[in-house]
């Protein structure tokens, strides 16, 4: 049994750029062959997983705020099954990380990841949480959140409009659309990353 | 003013100099508590900032005062110390509520100590933090302060520390915020209704709020620092990013207080441009606080209605300046680029639109049973309280403290139109709200006056590539939609400033809910919050 064709009914197939890394990913899965009843329930559990994504609302700053506009009427992510928003992190399926993480910051992102239920996704929206954006040569900015936390998904901007969000929320609903459910992982995947290696990525980056 | 010096005459210690309005005093520091309480009493009522300096060899303090009868006036007493180990200067919490957080600022950006303020704990990083940024000679190397993996211990947050300056009086015996016996709840940093990242600690008895406690930093990017290693066209782009609702006017003082320095000629064109992109960034503003406050009471129609008709303003900056919401229009000298050609027809169906939906507003909310009842005689906040803690802005403004800068100093085309300063008198929380749906109206009325009459010319005026700030000090305060936005700027005629500071309206503003909220339900600090309408990145910078 082959694995299916990425393909998601809000957006075509065409329209996407830089497919490079979910092309090899369904290589890697078709290689390996699943089985077929597998492949039938994997298809029906990610059809629904991925049209009803519940974000965590985590907005920090400015992103924050074409967030909101995401999810007023004129964008209204409530087309796409993404409009649930969560407050707690327990319910929550993805976090869009909306803006600047500091310092301070830093150990309460990383424990609203690890209180998420897996499978779980991270969305960077915004310079600021790809690099660090306008805030390079700040004392107390983290140089990315992928620092801290995994990513799935980078969406550059400062801010990014809400258009450049729906397209990454569909690249995300594609990822999902080809997970092999049953092989994700079912225990919380603590990332721990000690003290010095976050050094000497930041250290390295400053030089 | 003519009373100022009578009342110089009683310092003679003090070095005067004045220079358009603007009176520098620089007094020795342990005169300082002295000169501040005289000026207090002779009217300058105001603390508008307490600004922390390095001067290389010392460490000193810019006090910002204003007379509320006289705003237009600005004072600026100066200090310092020679001392970098241990330095410290005398509090002046007894003299006004807002010094409280400025001096914690100060200590934490600066490590001054200020003698008899019991509560020195550092106000935005975290109290593990080594070192004081802001000092000349931070070494910002990432190893002595890493990203920290874990949160900080709520305890250290609390604990008052004991600090040791030779004191001649002893403050009260207390060692933390709150006491033992006391119930905490934490509110924050991740809260949908914090408006960003707040962290509040509330004692509660029962449901009535007992104390609170605000803990800020969360969001602390150290714009600042930042500053002072980018040449100005540079911090432009940061000041947008401060207050992001307000951004085009944030923007706009800079400008202005870079052209100062410059004695550039601004054309005409682009002050009106930049007056009328400013008021439309207010109404969004408005909307958007409008529209969360309601959400706070649970109204999420009145969000969506807001958001949508605040679409209609990104679509005109989105033609004219590029961006939704960071406008990054106003440069030095004028504006990026000129208008598009369907600006103004687009202004002119906004405002008539705006207009028929601000009725709609009232309709669906203002006079909505449920809502009064929620807002209806709560969160009392006097004009003396308003002016002490210095909320400025429409929360000022409603409680009767006429504040507004358009007025008191107008800048860009202010003084070529009419329009009202809108003033209420009890201070409750409804009128906070109605202020702000007033005040969007006066807005429109101000746009309507000027998008017809945009004269031709010049949208910018010729700069020099590299922009060199003639050495001086230079200051400039505008009003944004949360109050009054000054920024201050030190420049040794580089063409990087030697130090930025800038007034958060919003830090005041957390200030108010310290003292608004004591004695009410828990239930009601989100509705208060969202009153005030803060921005969390402002205070933090
Ligand atoms: S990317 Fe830009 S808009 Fe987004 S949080 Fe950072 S500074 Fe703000």
């Amino acid at each position: 049994m082959e694995v299916g064709k990425i393909k998601i009914k809000n957006m075509k197939n065409e329209d996407f750029k830089d497919n490079e890394y979910l092309e090899k990913y369904v290589e890697e899965l078709r290689a390996n062959g699943v089985n077929i009843v597998v492949a039938k329930l994997n298809d029906l559990i990610n059809w629904g997983r991925s049209n009803s994504v519940w974000p965590l609302t985590f907005g920090t700053s400015c992103c924050a705020i074409e967030f909101m506009s995401l999810g007023a009427a004129r964008y209204d992510f409530a087309r796409f099954g993404w409009e649930v928003t969560r407050n707690s992190p327990r319910q929550a399926d993805v976090i869009f990380c909306c803006g600047t993480i500091v310092h301070k910051m830093a150990p309460v992102l990383k424990r609203l990841y690890d209180q998420m239920a897996e499978p779980k996704y991270v969305m960077a929206f915004g310079a600021c949480t790809i690099s660090g954006g306008p805030f390079k040569k700040s004392y107390h900015t983290v140089m990315g959140i992928d620092k801290i936390i995994p990513v799935d998904i980078y969406i550059p901007g400062c801010p990014p409009r809400p258009d450049a969000m729906i397209y990454g929320m569909m690249q995300l609903a594609r990822k999902i659309k080809i997970q092999e459910f049953f092989k994700l992982p079912k225990e919380p995947d603590i990332v721990e990353m000690n003290e010095n290696q976050i050094i000497e990525e930041k250290g390295g980056e400053n030089e | 003013m003519n009373n100022l010096d009578s009342i110089f005459s009683q310092l003679p210690f003090a070095e005067v100099v004045n220079k358009d309005n603007i009176v520098a005093v620089t007094v020795p520091k342990d005169k300082i508590y002295e000169t501040l309480n005289l000026l207090k009493n002779n009217n300058f009522d105001y603390l508008r900032d307490i600004v922390g300096m390095d001067y290389t060899n010392s460490l000193g303090v810019i006090y910002n005062l204003s007379s509320t009868q006289k705003p237009e006036y600005l004072l600026l007493v100066k200090t310092s110390i020679e001392d970098r180990e241990n330095p410290y200067f005398d509090s002046v919490i007894d003299l006004w509520d807002s010094a409280m957080l400025y001096e914690r600022e100060v200590h934490d950006f600066f490590g001054i100590t200020f003698k008899n303020n019991p509560d020195m704990r550092r106000l935005f990083l975290r109290q593990d933090w080594k070192g004081y940024p802001l000092r000349k000679d931070y070494d910002d190397n990432p190893n002595i302060n890493p990203v920290p993996l874990e949160n900080e211990d709520l305890d250290d947050m609390e604990q008052l520390p004991q600090i040791e300056v030779n004191q001649d009086k002893s403050f009260e015996e207390q060692h933390s915020v709150f006491q033992k016996e006391e119930y905490v709840v934490n509110f924050g940093p991740q809260h949908p209704a914090t408006h960003g990242v707040l962290h509040l600690r509330v004692s509660l008895d029962g449901e009535i709020i007992k104390k609170i406690d605000p803990n800020f930093g969360y969001i602390h990017r150290g714009i600042e620092k930042m500053s002072e290693c980018y040449t100005y066209p540079q911090i432009l782009h940061l000041t947008d990013r401060l207050d992001y609702l307000s951004g085009a006017i944030n923007r706009h003082a800079v400008c202005l207080a870079v052209e100062k320095g410059l004695e550039l000629e601004v054309p005409q064109r682009a002050h009106h441009i930049r007056t009328i992109i400013d008021e439309l960034t207010r109404v969004a503003s408005h909307l958007l606080g409008w529209g969360c406050m309601c959400m706070d009471m649970g109204a999420i129609t009145a969000f969506v209605y807001g958001m949508r008709d605040r679409e209609k303003i990104m679509d005109i900056f989105e033609e004219t300046c590029g961006g939704r919401l960071m406008a990054n229009y106003s440069v030095i000298g004028g504006v990026m680029a000129d208008i598009h050609p369907n600006f103004q027809k687009k202004v002119k169906e906004f405002i008539p639109y705006m207009r028929k939906m601000l009725k709609e507003h009232h309709i669906l909310f203002t006079g909505n049973p449920i809502a009064r009842g929620r807002m209806d005689g709560i969160g009392h906040l006097s004009r003396e309280q308003a002016i002490s803690i210095g909320a400025t802005g429409p929360v000022g403004r409603a409680s009767g403290w006429s504040n507004d800068t358009r007025k008191i100093q107008p800048y860009a085309a202010y003084d070529k139109v009419n329009f009202t300063e809108m003033l209420r008198k009890d201070g409750m929380t409804f009128d906070r709200y109605v202020i702000r749906l007033d005040e969007i109206e006066e807005s429109l009325k101000i746009i309507e006056q000027l998008v017809d009459n945009i004269p031709e010319g010049d949208f910018t005026a010729k700069t020099k590539a590299v922009i060199k700030l003639p050495e001086g000090e230079y200051f400039q305060r505008v009003e944004n939609a949360r109050g009054e936005f000054c920024v201050y700027i030190d420049s040794r005629g580089d063409k990087y400033p030697y130090r930025v500071k800038f007034r958060s309206p919003s830090l005041t503003l957390v200030n108010v809910l310290k003292h608004i909220t004591p004695g009410t339900k828990v239930a009601d600090l989100i509705m208060l919050g969202g009153s005030l309408d803060y921005v969390i990145p402002c205070i933090d910078r």
